[in-house]
């Protein structure tokens, strides 16, 4: 088995990781050398009693990554947000210490 | 050995050999982290301190040892040899390092490693390659090589490692030094940054048998913070280091030599040097039968499958919010991925990559599921020769003595420098790698092997082989 570009950066996506386009090739290159070892596995002799010991078929889930869903909008967790992030007060130990995000004033730090 | 010989090794000479070995550009750079003044204040403390050489908290009284950073540790950071970690400190320490603090024992620094652990020669780290003592030129071997090559080079006589494949025994080997990977629930993992949970041990580096049983025996036992960790109560494996019988100290025991372990893709040298081994293990009174372990080949695919995938899994939790460093974007996922693939290095990437893809729905059953089962058969090859009458295996330690910074850039090929020493994680045995002579000059490893548990009767034969060594001039 091989993987193609969509293939990695399919996983990629599921791996919170971003492969750019000079980086990608080498990437699907060295997979590809990794894969073709690894796939030794596919001549192996399975005895029946071993294979049996482990779920054929289990049902997987689908391989996206989908946002998390909530009961209730992410904003409502948090007095004030910006940008997708929760604003929260100062630290003590983070310059200007007691301000408070409730303001939503920009002075809170995401 | 004794541990008298362990103690008379201080701290102060610890920094002093530290000096002339690791810093500068073409210094050693095994460690990450040192802690020169908390050290030096704490030795002076238990010089102080008058303690019971008979205690067992006091066996290590004052001795200097490094730790691998991917041990949590209190006084120093937690890097994992990554920029993701870089400056991290856990706010809880490792159970084997809070262990050997127990007995006395001096951290003087957190070594360099290949980046979470994954690689065979310290080329991997994000803070740049580890040098071989023996040979700068030459990698230490990985991924523990920081603790290796600060074992070889004498800044320290004890240190702490981590295994997932083999990070301990093959150092071990190419710095000529000894490596043990106890028995898989011997040790706690409680405190170890995870890798491949199933697979991951915490080992000990030492310049010698004896010292590195003490150094396993003092970090093991039941850790209720670690359920993978057994309640088996800890034999006093110190004393089976111990050569009493200076004829036939091994008289009776039966030592197996895997046929699958001595192929053409061993180095000829290192063949000879085994087969000098095992003439040496039957002048000492053993039995030397030849075994198979007919799933040897196919050890590292199911590793590279196996490993990859835990990896994928474990290494999720580096996010930016929880832990270490964090990079700036204008949402949350932007930030995750910027985070990640800013902070995490190729080889790290490439085994995320891998591991997602065998977990992926269409090659689970293709990858994931069919590496599981022949890990069960690899580990039943294993139970057979054990219950055939076999006590310790065995075989070299690395199919090449240390190469070139630099000379291994095709990644199966660096992968398959694990070849002899997977199989043990693999089914989960104690297994440990001895100096048994040198090539070019460079160290070569011997590697014993044994039943689940048994670490007794491994390092009973290792110190047998140690000690006819030594009575021929050493290696």
């Amino acid at each position: 088995m091989s993987v193609t570009n969509e293939d990695v950066l399919h996983v990629a996506q599921l791996a919170r990781l971003a492969i750019d386009d000079t980086r990608l090739p080498g990437l699907v290159a060295e997979l590809n050398g990794i894969l073709q070892h690894i796939d030794a596995l596919q001549q192996a002799t399975m005895p029946a009693d071993l294979s049996a010991r482990t779920v054929a078929g289990m049902p997987l889930r689908a391989d996206d990554a989908p946002p998390v869903a909530l009961r209730r909008a992410r904003e409502l967790f948090a007095p004030a947000t910006r940008d997708g992030f929760f604003l929260v007060p100062r630290l003590a130990t983070h310059g200007d210490a007691g301000v408070s995000a409730s303001a939503s004033d920009g002075e809170g730090d995401a | 050995m004794s541990v008298e010989s362990l103690q008379a090794h201080t701290v102060e000479a610890a920094w002093l050999q530290y000096d002339a070995v690791d810093a500068g550009p073409t210094g050693l750079n095994a460690f990450l982290s040192v802690d020169r003044e908390g050290s030096l204040t704490a030795a002076a403390s238990i010089a102080a301190t008058p303690h019971t050489a008979a205690s067992l908290a006091a066996d290590l009284a004052g001795v200097p040892v490094a730790i691998k950073d991917n041990l949590a540790t209190l006084t120093l950071p937690t890097t994992c040899g990554s920029r993701i970690l870089e400056g991290y400190v856990s706010p809880y320490e490792a159970t084997a390092v809070r262990k050997l603090r127990e007995a006395g024992a001096i951290v003087i620094g957190k070594t360099n490693m290949d980046e979470f652990a994954m690689g065979s020669s310290t080329e991997n780290s994000a803070y740049g390659p580890t040098r071989n003592p023996v040979d700068r030129s030459r990698v230490p071997g990985g991924s523990s090589g920081g603790s290796a090559a600060a074992v070889a080079s004498g800044v320290v006589r004890l240190a702490l490692g981590s295994e997932t494949g083999g990070s301990v025994r093959q150092p071990a080997a190419f710095c000529g030094i000894v490596g043990v990977k106890p028995t898989y629930g011997r040790v706690s993992r409680f405190g170890l940054v995870a890798y491949a949970s199933s697979l991951d041990h915490v080992g000990v580096f030492a310049q010698n048998v004896f010292d590195a049983a003490l150094g396993v025996e003092l970090i093991a036992g039941h850790d209720p913070y670690d359920a993978t960790c057994s309640e088996r109560p800890v034999p006093a494996l110190r004393q089976s280091a111990v050569v009493t019988d200076h004829a036939q100290p091994l008289a009776g025991l039966v030592v197996g030599r895997p046929v699958e372990y001595f192929t053409d893709a061993l180095d000829p040298r290192i063949h000879a040097h085994c087969d000098a081994s095992l003439e040496r293990l039957r002048a000492l009174g053993a039995v030397v039968r030849d075994v198979s372990l007919s799933h040897t080949s196919l050890a590292i695919p199911v590793y590279y499958v196996l490993a990859p995938a835990e990896a994928s899994s474990n290494l999720a939790r580096y996010d930016g919010v929880r832990y270490g460093q964090r990079r700036s974007a204008d949402g949350l996922r932007e930030m995750y991925e910027r985070t990640r693939t800013g902070g995490f290095g190729a080889e790290v990437t490439r085994r995320i990559l891998l591991g997602t893809y065998v977990l992926s729905a269409g090659y689970y059953d293709a990858y994931y599921r069919r590496a599981q089962t022949v890990r069960e058969l690899i580990t039943q090859d294993f139970e057979r020769v054990f219950a055939d009458g076999v006590h310790v295996l065995f075989t070299p330690t690395a199919p090449t003595p240390a190469f070139r910074i630099g000379e291994v850039s095709d990644p199966y090929d660096m992968y398959l420098s694990d070849i002899y020493t997977v199989t043990a994680n693999l089914a989960g045995i104690p297994a440990m790698s001895q100096p048994i002579g040198l090539v070019d000059g460079l160290p070569v490893g011997g590697q014993f092997m044994a039943a689940r548990f048994d670490e007794a009767t491994m390092f009973k034969a290792a110190a047998a082989l140690e000690y006819a060594m030594a009575a021929e001039g050493g290696v």
